[in-house]
């Protein structure tokens, strides 16, 4: 509560400019100075968002023509029509993105709530928050940059909490019809969400390190086993699928209280599986997100336990078709199931074995773990791992049956040619339906079509059964935050240029051959001594391939962050310790204020910190707020082909010279540096053009001529090893004859003799006429 | 040759505009021939996408030797172009060609103007999808073709969903009209 009176007469006193302040105490210890936007209203950084998006255009891809929001409409907003809202075409995708991004940074701020409420509940308020012991000084770096606090326990977290709930509200309400009408407005508040959502999940993750015992900023965190054949099959398996972990943690908890650990198998898919390793190494990850339907279809869990997010809606009625019974523990995803939370454990236990229910829903984590692992023992031997896997014959039939419709590719949304695989199987062949699985992404959108009703899904699993059961792998699980001493070490290196950039790969790696894709992107740069950062479904991914020794990317790179690294940092809310990571540098190395010093720290990040992300398949809205919280830091996004989906690009121009231009810090003067980085969000088609564009978008203004001369030779080898030809934009990077790469100095020389090139300066970059120094 | 104007992915529904059907190869000889100025856009499906007479890439080039409209091959399509010994006139990225075509001012591959036709091939289908959408609303002045042997609803002209003979065959017939080889 805050009181203000500016004139408070007594019978004793009379007092003036009164403020008192109840249930905060302020951080009076914390000598940094605050910046100008502590808890910034979603107007208070939009000159920087303003900057950012006149360099970087949108360019919108609208889906379909019409806007249905409203029931005016629908309405046609092709070519420069407007809606019955006046709302035009440019507006209405720019509000779409604005509420993906803010679905999803509302999902993330209501896990990081449920999350701190419950463990709160749990173990008290004033636990304290430590998410690396002494290795980290300047804990939740993003909560320091965004609201100008300094969360020492659980309880302080609270209000910056309340501000990104607010700040959501407030981003929401603009897409409501006949509120915000520009687009470039729009962006700026789905750059607003994203970096609530930063914020939320930094909380999320901060919490859980802190209560729960996860590895502090620990760069060899313990190695865990992930693939769909990790389970040892004798044993009673609970599956736990989702984001949000307390439930799992009550399964590892009641094994370790009755001493059962060992006689079941707890497996996870996604990010619980992720947090529930950082909990206990015991664990196991079958895989990512898109592993759901064929490891529930194999019948291999007895129990499945679901939390929230990237869960698929039909886990209940799949689960059904296995005998396979199903806890609900959020509050977001009920599954119409009954709310059982008040009855004893042993009824739930007897109603689930007796199959006199499909699941139930329980909202107390002890009580589901009781009810798990007693239902998973005594399930385990009536199921006999049930399993609605087709037997040869059946695919055989179906091929003969099928009529090559068509309806099956066109659903699949990767053109996958199933029915060239279903007319394979007519003649008893399989392979090419379990090369079909090599590449699904399992969302059985075939099964769907098929007016034959046929398990297509189902029929591939079969085809590939045997390498599937096959598959383990081994992962580091996340380690958490980035230390100060890696970031000391480090620093400097990255912002003269001279470690080439940092390469995150986050989100879902959903694409036919995904996993050896970002495997690859990963070990490519983590070979050429860049740092690799990975969070999220992402970081299984590149797991899942071995080399000639058996050997995963974790198990043959070091896990710190340095240079040649390859590191998960963990599930989706970890993200932040990569952009904290890069708000570290600014404050470890360089000593710039982070306290509510939102703009600054941007400006320093986008022309000084190369780092790019990568989002290489097909995601959720969580993913865009994701991206939106690094585009507002001014780092730059990569997508792969269905990312394109998310119907907007942030595009840069490097054929106008005019867009590229900065403050000289040091004399004020405008000076022109080159598109770099070229884009703010962008679409790489093939993987090979994910490599060449990750390279190039690595560069930075702030450059040193040792940084940009490695830099370059990164682009120019990785362009002609991939692209067979020496790039057309070379001379636009070079802004001395000291940033040729020595080795390839003729070849260059004769380049910008023809392009007309001319030497610029390197200047102290800012696009802050306020940084800079000179004055009068 | 199918009429049937559906999308080739079931779900990609355009709404009200949609694109033209070419039931006709002649009216695509028609408008790169009508053209002030026309660019071909190449995807890495086409160094994929075989035929019995050969990679959709091969016919990119012969179209290219056939009406001198140039070449722009996004992503590592440029390799398969070069292997083959054809420079195309840029590599480029699918979204920065886009981004360019939907400016007016832009000053073309050759700085001598913006296109008024610009004809696509070998991109994914959703990705090809979302960039004719993209120029469908916000271009000025530009006519777009899909030369993919699938409907794309948000071109100006496609071919309807159609099998690879006939495809080919419609390719044949272009390159043949416009007095290649």
């Amino acid at each position: 509560m805050h009181v203000k009176a500016k004139e408070l007469k007594t019978d004793v006193a009379v007092v003036k400019d009164l403020e008192v302040s109840i249930g905060k105490i302020v951080d009076d210890t914390w000598e940094e100075p605050e910046g100008p936007t502590p808890f910034p209203s979603i107007t208070d950084l939009r000159d920087w968002d303003f900057k950012l998006l006149n360099r970087y255009k949108p360019f919108y891809l609208p889906f379909c023509d019409v806007c249905c929001l409203c029931t005016f409409g629908k309405c046609d907003l092709s070519g420069d029509k407007r809606g019955a809202c006046g709302l035009n075409m440019a507006a209405q995708q720019s509000r779409i993105v604005l509420l993906a991004c803010c679905i999803g940074a509302a999902t993330h701020i209501a896990h990081a709530r449920h999350l701190v409420e419950h463990l709160i509940e749990k173990y008290g308020r004033n636990i304290p928050l430590d998410q690396g012991g002494l290795n980290i000084d300047v804990e939740a770096p993003v909560t320091r940059l965004v609201c100008g606090i300094r969360p020492k326990t659980l309880k302080d977290v609270e209000e910056a909490l309340d501000w990104a709930e607010e700040q959501v509200t407030h981003c929401l309400s603009a897409t409501h019809t006949g509120q915000e009408g520009n687009n470039i407005d729009f962006e700026s508040k789905a750059f607003h969400a994203g970096m609530a959502d930063q914020v939320g999940m930094e909380i999320a993750d901060l919490a859980q390190i802190s209560v729960l015992g996860f590895p502090k900023a620990d760069p060899e965190a313990p190695l865990v086993e992930l693939g769909f054949g990790v389970a040892d099959v004798k044993k009673p398996t609970i599956l736990v699928i989702g984001h949000n972990v307390p439930s799992s943690v009550g399964i590892i908890d009641y094994l370790t209280e009755k001493k059962m650990m060992g006689r079941v198998e707890v497996v996870g898919i996604c990010c619980t599986a992720h947090d529930l390793t950082r909990y206990s190494p015991s664990a196991k990850i079958v895989g990512p997100i898109s592993w759901q339907l064929k490891y529930i279809r194999s019948g291999l869990a007895d129990l499945i336990v679901v939390d929230e997010q990237c869960i698929r809606a039909d886990t209940l009625e799949e689960a059904q078709k296995v005998k396979t019974p199903v806890i609900a523990s959020s509050p977001k995803n009920c599954l119409g199931l009954e709310n059982s939370t008040d009855k004893p454990a042993n009824e739930l236990v007897s109603s689930l074995v007796e199959g006199k229910v499909p699941g139930v829903l329980i909202l107390d984590t002890d009580k589901v773990g009781e009810v798990a692992v007693e239902t998973a023992m005594a399930v385990a031997p009536k199921r006999n791992r049930f399993k609605i896997i087709p037997e040869i014959d059946e695919i055989i039939e179906a091929g003969k049956a099928c009529t090559g419709c068509n309806e099956c590719i066109r659903a699949c949304p990767n053109n996958q040619p199933i029915p060239e695989a279903m007319k394979a199987a007519a003649e008893g062949d399989l392979n090419p339906l379990a090369a079909i699985l090599e590449e699904c992404v399992g969302c059985a959108r075939c099964d769907s079509a098929c007016p034959n009703d046929f398990p297509l899904h189902s029929f591939m699993v079969k085809a590939g059964e045997e390498d599937l059961t096959q598959e383990k792998y081994m992962m580091r699980c996340g380690r958490g935050a980035i230390q100060d001493v890696e970031i000391r070490e480090v620093g400097g290196p990255i912002v003269l240029g001279e470690i080439p950039g940092v390469v995150a790969i986050v989100g879902c790696a959903n694409y036919p051959d995904g996993n050896a894709a970002v495997a690859e992107i990963a070990e490519e740069f983590a070979r050429r001594r860049f740092i690799v950062v990975l969070s999220g479904c992402a970081a299984m991914s590149a797991a899942m391939v071995k080399d000639e020794e058996g050997k995963t990317l974790y198990e043959k790179y070091p896990g710190g962050f340095e240079a040649g690294g390859i590191l998960n940092v963990g599930s989706c809310v970890s993200n932040p310790h990569i952009a904290g990571a890069a708000i570290k540098i600014a404050s470890i190395f360089a000593k710039r204020n982070l306290r509510a010093n939102y703009e600054e720290i941007a400006d320093y990040i986008h022309n000084r910190v190369g780092a790019v992300g990568l989002a290489w398949g097909a995601m959720s809205q969580k993913a865009a707020s994701i991206a939106a919280g690094f585009w507002r830091l001014g780092v730059p996004v990569i997508v792969g082909p269905h990312g394109s989906k998310y119907r907007r690009m942030l595009l840069g121009r490097k054929d106008k010279k005019e867009d590229w231009y900065v403050y000289d810090a040091r004399t004020g003067d405008k000076v022109y540096v080159g598109p770099a980085p070229e884009h703010l969000f962008t679409t790489a088609e093939t993987k090979e053009e994910a490599i060449v564009m990750i390279a190039k978008l690595c560069m930075r203004p702030n450059d040193t001529t040792k940084g940009r001369s490695m830099k370059l030779t990164h682009y120019i080898d990785l362009h002609k090893r991939y692209y067979g030809v020496m790039p057309d934009d070379i001379h636009l990077f070079i802004r001395n004859k000291m940033d040729i790469p020595i080795t390839m100095k003729t070849e260059i020389q004769k380049i910008l003799e023809e392009t007309e090139w001319k030497e610029t300066r390197i200047p102290d970059p800012t696009l802050l006429k306020r940084m800079v120094r000179k004055r009068g | 040759m199918s009429a049937k104007a559906e999308p080739w992915q079931t779900a990609e529904i355009a709404g009200p505009k949609k694109a033209l059907l070419i039931m006709k190869p002649e009216v695509v000889v028609a408008m790169i021939k009508r053209a002030k100025r026309s660019v071909l856009i190449v995807g890495h499906l086409a160094t994929e996408t075989d035929s019995e007479k050969g990679k959709m890439i091969d016919y990119a080039i012969r179209l290219n030797k056939a009406s001198g409209i140039p070449v722009v091959a996004t992503a590592h399509t440029v390799r398969d172009f070069v292997k083959q010994g054809f420079h195309p006139a840029a590599q480029m990225s699918a979204m920065d060609i886009g981004n360019r075509l939907k400016d007016p001012t832009w000053s073309g591959l050759d700085g001598k103007g913006p296109y008024d036709v610009a004809l696509f091939m070998g991109l994914p289908y959703y990705m090809e999808f979302v960039i004719l959408s993209g120029l469908k609303h916000f271009s000025t002045n530009l006519k777009t073709m899909t030369l993919d042997r699938y409907y794309n609803p948000h071109a100006s002209w496609s071919f309807p969903n159609l099998n690879v003979e006939d495809w080919t065959q419609s390719l044949e017939i272009i390159i043949n009209k416009l007095g290649g080889k």
